[in-house]
């Protein structure tokens, strides 16, 4: 079986996030940047898939300028067999980034796509449902247990309530949650072997594909800031400002 | 202009998250629409029918719904969408699954998480983790959103909309559910309660958190937690108030034993009132907190419980 892991380049989740002066966006200049911690969790499920016999080869594909090629050398590291930069110095939104992964799909012929859930930079949780929907394939989303069973897989899904478990007909998408599993850290021959993987380049405007903006950012603000309050002393003064201040219990 | 609200609920009860999602829809202004979808729901389509500012409640009352199923789901919204200039639903995790793909199969992009609206086509929404706040004009022809319930206030329940069945039933047939895992509480949901009391880290383990359960009964609370408490193990993920996990805002939100990470700062910060409780003076968590105490939790939790 093959594998097919998008992944996508973020500003490290440690960073501490500083909106511009002119308001455009938040400021990446010379920050930490990271595989997202999802695709990470996406890659390992991927190897894990592979070790133990399940998955025969782990492609890897990441849409962005060739920074990105960092994260796919991380991801080769990790286990991946090989991987893919579509070239663009555009910031696209998830629909097109669906709509360059779907054609990579078609290429590729995937029997399962796993995806992180979300980015940590625009929090959108949309590409792999996305993706779904464009290939016409089932999927499930935010798992915490995945296990492929002959041409089904069973996927665990964290859902409001607990736990969901569905069974899909492959080929299916998966998007990872944080409890799928714990990603191992890359071995220093494993990052010296990562830089002879291939890594193919492509460009996004060869695919044919219309990647005009669906939207405008207007502006890009600071949240307001809370302001801290006060340090009580004891439970009793806790519980007086709580009933007589802030009035919230009786 | 009119607009779908996709209703969220479990098949025996409409989930007060959609009253927000329809305030959502109403600051958009238009003719509004419900829809339910789900198999014997009728309980939950008579709640649909009270929902103020709602003309109609349309449903789609079938085995292939039961689920909610992402695949199934979707191609029903989709085949709707034709009527409506917008299309919401809350941003809980049955919202946040099939509706990408209502919005791939329409060919336009989704906003998502929304917690303000600007106007008909420029919406507010948190980027990193809460940390920005973008305001986004959407440039496509329909609009497909997913709303943040903790940016509206929920409406009204006193109202009477027209009841229209559905007779279309859309079966992609490439995926089933196997099984439910739920999570059997007394507690109010997490999402709607009026208190919450959390625990980080600092709990040391899951059993250390009936010490959060006698003040959440006295208080009638819903008792969330960390994610490194999850992590940790001491208790299950739907527990988990943050980035990931639920963004709540409650009139009251006692965090104990939690440092204040800003990823979990991003799933309670907009309540009302903070409470910390923390040993450790300097932790992150006292600079969002209205009242902070400075203490050992093992001494704090039984004394507030006494003292409530």
């Amino acid at each position: 079986m093959k594998i097919l892991v998008p992944i996508k380049r973020v500003i490290d989740y440690n960073v501490k996030v500083r909106v511009k002066a002119d308001n455009t966006d938040v400021d990446l200049a010379n920050v930490k940047m990271s595989i997202n911690p999802f695709c990470e969790i996406a890659v390992e499920e991927a190897v894990r898939l592979k070790e133990s016999g399940v998955a025969t080869e782990i492609v890897v594909v990441s849409i962005g300028n060739k920074s990105c090629q960092e994260q796919l050398r991380t991801a080769l590291a990790l286990g991946a067999d090989r991987a893919i930069q579509i070239d663009t110095e555009e910031k696209l939104e998830s629909i097109n980034i669906a709509k360059l992964l779907q054609k990579v799909v078609e290429e590729e012929q995937p029997q399962l796509v796993i995806l992180g859930k979300q980015s940590i930079d625009s929090d959108n949780n949309q590409t792999g449902q996305m993706l779904a929907a464009l290939t016409g394939m089932p999927q499930g989303t935010f798992a915490s247990k995945v296990s492929v069973d002959g041409d089904k897989v069973n996927v665990t899904r964290e859902v409001d309530s607990g736990l969901q478990t569905i069974a899909l007909s492959l080929p299916a998408i998966v998007t990872t949650d944080l409890r799928l599993n714990e990603p191992r850290y890359a071995k220093l021959p494993d990052i010296m072997k990562a830089k002879r993987k291939p890594l193919e380049v492509k460009s996004a405007a060869d695919f044919g594909i219309d990647l005009t903006s669906r939207s405008n950012v207007i502006k890009v603000t600071a949240p307001a800031q809370r302001q801290a309050g006060i340090v009580v002393s004891s439970v009793d003064e806790l519980v007086e400002k709580l009933k007589n201040e802030a009035k919230v219990i009786s | 202009m009119s607009i779908l609200v996709f209703a969220e609920h479990d098949n025996k009860s409409l989930k007060a998250d959609t009253l927000k999602t329809v305030a959502a829809a109403q600051a958009i202004g238009g003719d509004i629409h419900i829809l339910v979808a789900g198999s014997n729901c009728s309980d939950v389509v008579n709640e649909a029918a009270k929902v103020n500012g709602v003309s109609k409640v349309l449903v789609a009352d079938n085995a292939a719904y039961e689920h909610q199923l992402a695949e199934n789901i979707s191609l029903l919204v989709t085949e709707l969408a034709a009527d409506y200039d917008h299309i919401l639903t809350t941003a809980l995790t049955t919202g946040k699954n099939f509706m990408p793909r209502v919005a791939a199969l329409l060919d336009v992009a989704q906003i998502s998480d929304i917690i303000g609206v600007e106007s008909a086509d420029t919406f507010v929404r948190p980027i990193y983790a809460g940390n920005a706040i973008a305001t986004v004009q959407s440039l496509d022809s329909k609009k497909v959103i997913t709303v943040r319930s903790t940016g509206f206030d929920a409406v009204a329940t006193d109202g009477s909309a027209e009841v229209i069945t559905l007779d279309s039933v859309q079966d992609a047939g490439t995926s089933a559910h196997v099984n439910d895992e739920v999570s059997e509480s007394e507690r109010p949901d997490l999402g709607a309660a009026g208190i919450v009391i959390s625990g980080g880290r600092g709990m040391q383990n899951g059993e250390n958190f009936t010490l959060l359960e006698g003040i959440a009964d006295k208080l009638g609370a819903a008792i969330g937690a960390s994610r490194a408490a999850v992590d940790a193990g001491f208790v299950p993920n739907d527990m988990q108030v943050g980035q990931t996990g639920k963004i709540v805002a409650p009139d009251l939100y006692i965090a104990v034993g939690i440092s204040g990470a800003i990823q979990h700062l991003a799933g309670m910060k907009d309540s009302k009132v903070i409470v910390a409780i923390n040993k450790d003076p300097d932790a992150p968590i006292f600079q969002v907190a209205d009242y902070g105490l400075v203490a050992d939790l093992f001494d704090a939790l039984p004394e507030l419980e006494s003292k409530l």
